[in-house]
């Protein structure tokens, strides 16, 4: 690992750090109070924004953080990661006129964070006990926000979690310098506070569990599962020593300790255009590799992450290169060759260069494990659902990244989640 | 560059912008910086007779907005706390260093002739002092003592009080007038008759500015206690406005020079005042908000505006809004405007149609253009209210548009839907 002066203090410190009360006081005023506004819209939760935000200008930090997370129970990590720049900040009317949003998800930090400094009371209350029991697979977005909407309903939730920790990739896949301070740990103790909700670890499906043995016990069953699997390269050298999925090395960084930090090559290569290849490259060069090179094979306006995810790359001294496809990995580095767009079809064109790598992150897309979904009706890689989230099999509904809901957000996992929960409420009670 | 010399009642300085007596007037150290920084004269903070009163520890409350714009400023402060001698010597000292500015005076006392004659006399033998004002307006604490408010709103007093001024000096006297009365021509007519070479307005609106919802008592808290107040700042300026014009307006004071007081922070609001009648303006929450600094933008802002429209002078531009000033009973009935949406400008915050569905007169239409919606006036539902174009973000996006309808002015009681007017036909 190389040092220089201009790694950080913590690699696992806040890029962006939280307003302080002055800001948010000022930022919460520039808020016009829009009618059936467009912020919200935007939204996939539907957090009614323009409330909220009058709530921070009024002091009343509590409510406003309880508009959030009625919607949103997620909402404090929506505030960090969602790319607001493409959602409710896009759709801000104070573009029209100054080109420059409301800090919507700055602000949802501020309340959010509030809350859960005041260490008060849970906010929600649970409804009288249903006597219903419903399964949760997997203690992610999707499967926690769906535990809880359904606990305030009156139901009991058992959630299978195979992983050590509960939060799915709010744990283990999201760069540390947007979940700082441990916060997937914190909002996962918050939710559960709301009771009626017991998780068990280790638990996979597959494993100890089966989808026929689930739909035995419980009265209704929620996936939400996500993708476990990585595409490959297919390419000569990607089973070298130092080539490693980005998920991985993510998930690495993130149950590392800050007195152990993981060791990062000193050219670092990392190879895809959305949000992970950028969180895996910026957290390199946060780690102390000298060089970080994000390698994508089409141009910047068909990556995946955000223009403002690009442009916080290359301020934190990460290289993009762009229409750029790997095609061998050696002992030296990675060769790459031009590619070029023809009529919108990617082409290789032949001319080929090499950059030096000591590691290199695959950040090429994910796959749904299949196994143990036996009887379910996959499309596309993904589990089928209907517009309540129900799947091919009775009583099985799903959510989050394992389902073609939208987008792969955390944000669009977590409104999946919710109106599973609503869904399984109605079919429950009706 | 417009003339911005300025007199009033004899009084002369370079420009229209005085500060008010107040804390900022209260010691040489204050208005020569207020002169340093371009002020064109002072009224100096309320002098009374020895021995001076004692101030309690925290004196202010604010009414912030959202933003902490501080729109109002509550005061318990009393007059000057230093002893006569102190003041008085402070007085001839600025004068001599500053003469070309305005130098006037404040005083209180008792309602009795030798204690305002006297301390009249003790000050004018100073030669320092261009002018006095009577403070008979401050509305806490000093009423207590049957001074300020306690005098200003009994009519009689205030006739009475200004002559024994009157009698007492060859200064010309400005007396300052309390808002907290039914009627502010009553007060202005009574200082016209004691001999008063002007008024000056408003003193501070009697007040609390809020509660200290932990302390559970009014802001600024002494101890556990609040006590009312003077308000002043911005949020004052329209009930200033009016009395200025009142006094204008009505034929009895017309012709009684005016110096403006209340909520004035900026030129603009210096040139409303100057086009309801006054004559200069008075400052002192803007200077208490922003320091003294903020005169050279009022002079310059001030001077060219009036390039701008053509005014040379002061006398060209004070009183141009009062006869528009009307009655209601004088408004035209059949005068229409219309809003106008300009979509143009328009940056889709949909507020202009929610104020109008759910407070008024559901006259703005929602249509779904483009990726953005549509908002239209229904002209036959719009009655020109104007709030639409108040609450709309966007400078001139929403404009009024008045209707062209051939209809001659008709006022109220000239209106046929004016029952009055027909039970008087019959």
């Amino acid at each position: 690992m190389t040092l220089n002066a201009d790694i950080p203090a913590s690699p696992y410190a806040d890029l962006t750090p939280p307003l302080t009360a002055v800001q948010a006081l000022a930022e919460s005023n520039r808020c016009l109070f829009c009618y059936d506004a467009a912020c919200v819209r935007a939204c996939p939760t539907g957090i009614d924004i323009p409330s909220f935000i009058r709530s921070i200008a009024t002091g009343n930090l509590k409510g406003a953080a309880t508009t959030i997370l009625s919607e949103n129970i997620m909402g404090g990590t929506c505030a960090r990661v969602c790319p607001t720049e493409t959602l409710c900040e896009q759709a801000c009317v104070r573009n029209t006129a100054e080109e420059r949003p409301v800090a919507i998800g700055r602000l949802q930090r501020h309340a959010t964070d509030a809350l859960f400094a005041r260490k008060g009371p849970h906010p929600f209350a649970r409804a009288a006990s249903t006597g219903k029991r419903v399964a949760v697979v997997g203690a992610g977005p999707a499967g926690l926000s769906c535990a809880h909407r359904l606990a305030t309903l009156g139901h009991e939730v058992m959630v299978y979690e195979a992983k050590p920790k509960s939060g799915g990739l709010n744990e283990y896949g999201l760069a540390p310098y947007k979940m700082a301070d441990d916060f997937a740990q914190r909002e996962v103790a918050f939710i559960l506070e709301v009771g009626g909700i017991t998780v068990e670890h280790g638990r996979r499906l597959g494993g100890d569990l089966s989808l026929e043995a689930l739909r035995a016990e419980f009265d209704a069953v929620f996936l939400g599962v996500g993708l476990g699997g990585n595409n490959r390269l297919n390419i000569p050298g990607e089973e070298r020593d130092g080539v490693e999925n980005a998920t991985a090395f993510i998930e690495r960084v993130r149950q590392a300790t800050p007195d152990a930090p993981v060791a990062v090559g000193r050219s670092v290569v990392v190879i895809g255009g959305g949000n992970t290849a950028v969180d895996a490259a910026i957290q390199a060069k946060r780690l102390g590799a000298e060089d970080v090179t994000l390698v994508y094979r089409r141009g910047r306006g068909q990556m995946g992450a955000t223009a403002w995810e690009q442009e916080l790359a290359q301020t934190n001294g990460v290289v993009l290169k762009t229409f750029a496809a790997p095609v061998a990995i050696d002992a030296t580095g990675i060769t790459l060759e031009r590619t070029q767009l023809e009529d919108g079809k990617l082409v290789m064109t032949g001319e080929r260069y090499s950059l030096p790598a000591d590691m290199v992150l695959k950040a090429v897309g994910q796959t749904l494990a299949r196994e143990a979904l036996d009887g379910l009706a996959l499309s596309g890689g993904k589990i089928v659902v209907d517009d309540d989230l129900r799947t091919s099999l009775d009583g099985v509904y799903a959510g989050g990244d394992c389902v073609a809901s939208g987008e792969d957000l955390t944000v669009q996992s977590v409104q999946d989640g919710k109106r599973a929960a609503l869904a399984i409420h109605r079919h429950l009670t009706a | 560059m417009a003339d911005l010399r300025s007199t009033i009642a004899g009084i002369r300085s370079p420009n229209p912008f005085w500060l008010a007596s107040a804390p900022p007037t209260d010691k040489l150290t204050n208005v020569v910086r207020a002169f340093q920084a371009g002020w064109g004269g002072v009224v100096w903070k309320t002098l009374g007779e020895d021995p001076p009163v004692v101030n309690v520890s925290s004196r202010y409350g604010a009414h912030l907005d959202n933003e902490r714009k501080l729109i109002g400023l509550n005061n318990i402060e009393l007059i000057s706390d230093r002893p006569l001698e102190v003041n008085l010597q402070e007085i001839i000292q600025v004068k001599r260093d500053w003469p070309d500015r305005a130098m006037v005076v404040s005083l209180m006392a008792r309602i009795e002739e030798e204690a305002w004659a006297g301390l009249a006399r003790r000050i004018a033998a100073t030669g320092a002092v261009d002018g006095l004002e009577l403070n008979l307006g401050c509305p806490h604490g000093m009423c207590e003592r049957g001074m300020g408010s306690a005098i200003g709103q009994v009519p009689d007093m205030v006739e009475q009080v200004t002559r024994w001024v009157k009698n007492a000096t060859n200064l010309p006297v400005i007396v300052k007038l309390t808002p907290n009365i039914t009627n502010i021509l009553w007060s202005a007519e009574a200082a016209k008759r004691g001999g008063a070479d002007a008024v000056s307005l408003i003193n501070t609106v009697n007040s609390i500015v809020a509660v200290d919802l932990d302390a559970m008592a009014p802001t600024p808290v002494v101890d556990g206690k609040g006590s009312h107040g003077g308000y002043c700042g911005p949020a004052v300026k329209p009930i200033a406005l009016n009395m200025v014009a009142e006094i204008a307006r009505n034929p009895d004071t017309a012709g009684l020079p005016v110096s403006g007081i209340g909520g004035v922070t900026n030129w603009r609001d210096a040139a409303e005042f100057l086009a309801l009648g006054a004559t200069n303006v008075q400052v002192c929450t803007a200077a208490m908000t922003f320091g003294f600094k903020i005169v050279e933008d009022m002079i310059n802002g001030l001077s060219n505006w009036m390039d701008d429209k053509g005014y040379a002078n002061l006398d060209q531009l004070s009183g141009r809004a009062v006869r528009n000033v009307v009655n209601w009973n004088d408004l035209n009935m059949n005068f229409s405007t219309k809003a106008v949406i300009d979509p143009a400008l328009c940056i889709d915050c949909g507020r202009c149609h929610i104020v109008c569905e759910d407070t008024s007169h559901q006259a703005i239409r929602i249509d779904q253009g483009d990726n953005r919606r549509i908002f239209t006036v229904v002209n036959e539902e719009c009655v020109g209210c104007n709030l639409c174009s108040h609450v709309c973000p966007v400078p001139d996006c929403i404009t009024m548009q008045p209707e062209e309808n051939g209809l001659p002015y008709m006022t109220w009681p000239e209106d046929p839907r004016n029952p009055m007017r027909a039970a008087a036909a019959e």
